[in-house]
């Protein structure tokens, strides 16, 4: 037991709820923001070196043993995710500062922030799957929210096509859950597990299986991203950056879960759809990214295709594959972030999102160009950055489950992911710069921002090793469920 | 008792796919709500339905009602309440903005 499971839920929400009463208070809503989410990272951080140093940390609500009453689990895996959350969403949060007019900020902006990251935090620690649905909803509907305050024309189209698929895919996760309770009593994970472990997972609960992969899928824009790329192109830049590095990473954890804790009976059957689902992911994210020309669409395909990446390593499920899977996750969480980060200052600077108005960028913000540069070689997989070292497990891993076909993919998505982002610097920052005068922006806080979570990317691939120590442990986890079991149901 | 469950949420979702089909954003509001309807009754009998005991284990109970689909479903009648109320305003919001509710001319790539 212990109770420092709560904290990364109640900090943020107690946040946002103060911040309702303190409207009209910008100075002070960024005050407490900002305290707020380096509390949070401070909490992060004892959290994953408590884990690393007892184990798995469980919390019983009300003190109800499981399987009965709500649980709330932190294992390597959702420990590290809370912590990269909480440093990029806290890069973010200050990015925002100057970014977002006024008048959205007086219109609950970091309220909504706050509740969002209630949302994502609780659907990394909760051990209960209808408890995961309530926080997504939670991080969902202040994603709606997000998505169209402004209430532009593109934000109010964009918004009701999101929030339509999102309402079917609640829906169907309802209905995924009441078959699931039906056919094994429990909603308590690690139970859920034993219990699929003792009935098989023929018939009916793979026809289950299946139906939560579409529902996460839905989420996390695995495959069914068709709602993705415009929904996201919507929003300002810092709540696209936000989107971008956690909410497509909330499904796909919520996927990785699942499917590593509850549905391992039948990979036959689940992982094949899995590896299915995460080639076409790479492919049409890859297309989708070449082919575009703004700025905001190239970056929301880069999206889809990491997501596709992370989901093959899942589909590989051993050992190797999974611990790159977690690496190559939480790289993506700081680099999206950062990248969509950098392309909002890019559009901001430039004054369009369209790469064909801009150019010749480079002569008057040279840094800017330049940690775009680094970053798109660190999310390309070049060592000695970050996503070096999570690309090789995966590959590794997946060259070890015999899926040749898919690794080749991977690899190939990787040149599409470089062609598409050198596309962006060339047409961006090379060249001549279009006529006419520009209002110059400062954008040195953004800049010394960035600059901050490019380092932390640099970090993270350069001590890999010592990251890894932390992965490893994660990936532990997702390996060996009977750790999670133990863990859980021990009391 | 099971089967008229059954049939009922049948039609709720057979209702509200085909509501959510339609042009008009404020069909498609309702549509929702009937299918979130539906799965609500759906998570009620998927628990098993009784009579005549109270939800309430206690060690002594002869017979009872499983308690956790009610606080299921309360959760997430409570939910997709707020979400319909969300749509709403923002379907109303969007008539406003946009001049129409006719998904068909909602749709396109400009700002």
């Amino acid at each position: 037991m212990s109770n420092l499971l709560v904290f990364p839920i109640l900090i943020p929400l107690c946040t946002a709820v103060l911040l309702i009463i303190l409207k009209e208070k910008v100075l002070l809503q960024r005050i407490i923001s900002t305290v707020s989410a380096l509390f949070n990272i401070a909490v992060a951080i004892v959290l994953v070196s408590r884990v690393h140093a007892d184990g798995i940390q469980t919390l019983h609500m009300g003190g109800w043993a499981p399987p009965y009453g709500i649980v709330f689990v932190g294992d390597m895996f959702a420990a590290l995710l809370v912590l990269t959350a909480a440093v990029t969403s806290f890069g973010i949060l200050l990015y925002s500062f100057g970014r977002i007019e006024t008048e959205r900020e007086k219109a609950y902006y970091y309220v909504l922030f706050h509740f969002l990251l209630v949302g994502v935090y609780g659907s990394f620690l909760t051990g209960d799957i209808f408890n995961l649905f309530v926080f997504f909803e939670v991080l969902l509907i202040s994603s709606y929210a997000l998505i169209s305050l402004g209430g532009t024309r593109l934000q109010l189209r964009e918004s009701l096509k999101y929030l339509l698929i999102n309402i079917v895919s609640s829906t169907l996760f309802v209905a995924a859950v009441a078959y699931l309770y039906a056919a094994t009593g429990t909603l308590n994970m690690a139970h859920l597990s034993q219990r699929v472990a003792e009935a098989g997972q023929g018939g009916v609960l793979g026809v289950i299986a299946v139906l939560f992969l579409i529902v996460f899928s839905l989420k996390a824009g695995l495959f069914l991203f068709f709602w993705l790329p415009g929904s996201y192109s919507a929003p300002p830049s810092a709540v696209r950056s936000l989107f971008g590095a956690l909410l497509t990473k909330v499904g796909l954890y919520a996927v990785l879960r699942t499917f590593t804790l509850i549905f391992i009976q039948d990979p036959g059957v689940t992982h094949m759809w899995i590896a299915w689902m995460a080639a076409a992911a790479m492919i049409l994210g890859g297309l989708g990214a070449v082919a575009y020309n703004d700025i905001p669409r190239i970056l929301n395909y880069n999206v889809i295709i990491s997501v596709g990446f992370v989901a093959f390593g899942l589909a590989a499920a051993n050992g190797d594959a999974l611990n790159g899977a977690v690496f190559y996750l939480l790289h993506d969480m700081l680099s999206k972030g950062l990248l969509f980060i950098l392309g909002g200052m890019m559009i901001t600077i430039g004054g369009t999102g369209r790469l064909k108005d801009m150019g010749g960028l480079i002569k008057r913000y040279p840094l800017i160009g330049w940690m775009f540069f680094v970053l798109a070689l660190a999310i390309v997989g070049i060592p000695p950055f970050s996503g070096f070292a999570g690309k090789v497990l995966l590959i590794r891993g997946g060259l070890d489950a015999g899926m040749l076909t898919l690794s080749l993919i991977g690899l190939g998505s990787s040149f599409l992911v470089l062609y598409s982002l050198i596309k962006i610097f060339r047409l961006a920052f090379w060249g001549d710069e279009p006529e006419g005068e520009r209002s110059r922006v400062n954008l040195k806080g953004a800049a010394a921002i960035s600059a901050a979570l490019l380092v932390l990317v640099i970090v993270m691939g350069t001590q890999a090793e010592w990251v890894y120590s932390y992965v490893s442990k994660a990936g532990d986890v997702l390996i060996h469920p009977e750790l999670y079991i133990e863990a859980v149901m021990k009391e | 008792m099971e089967w008229m469950m059954a049939v009922a949420i049948g039609i709720l979702f057979m209702i509200g796919v085909y509501l959510i089909l339609s042009k008009s954003l404020l069909r498609i509001i309702l549509g929702t709500s009937l299918l979130t309807h539906g799965v609500h009754l759906l998570l009620m009998t998927m628990a098993g339905l009784k009579t005549g005991a109270a939800p309430v284990l206690g060690d002594k109970a002869e017979s009872y009602v499983d308690p956790l689909p009610q606080a299921l479903i309360l959760t997430s009648i409570v939910i997709s309440f707020g979400v319909t109320a969300f749509f709403l305003v923002l379907a109303y919001r969007a008539h406003q903005t946009l001049g129409t509710d006719d998904m068909d001319s909602i749709k396109g790539d400009e700002s």
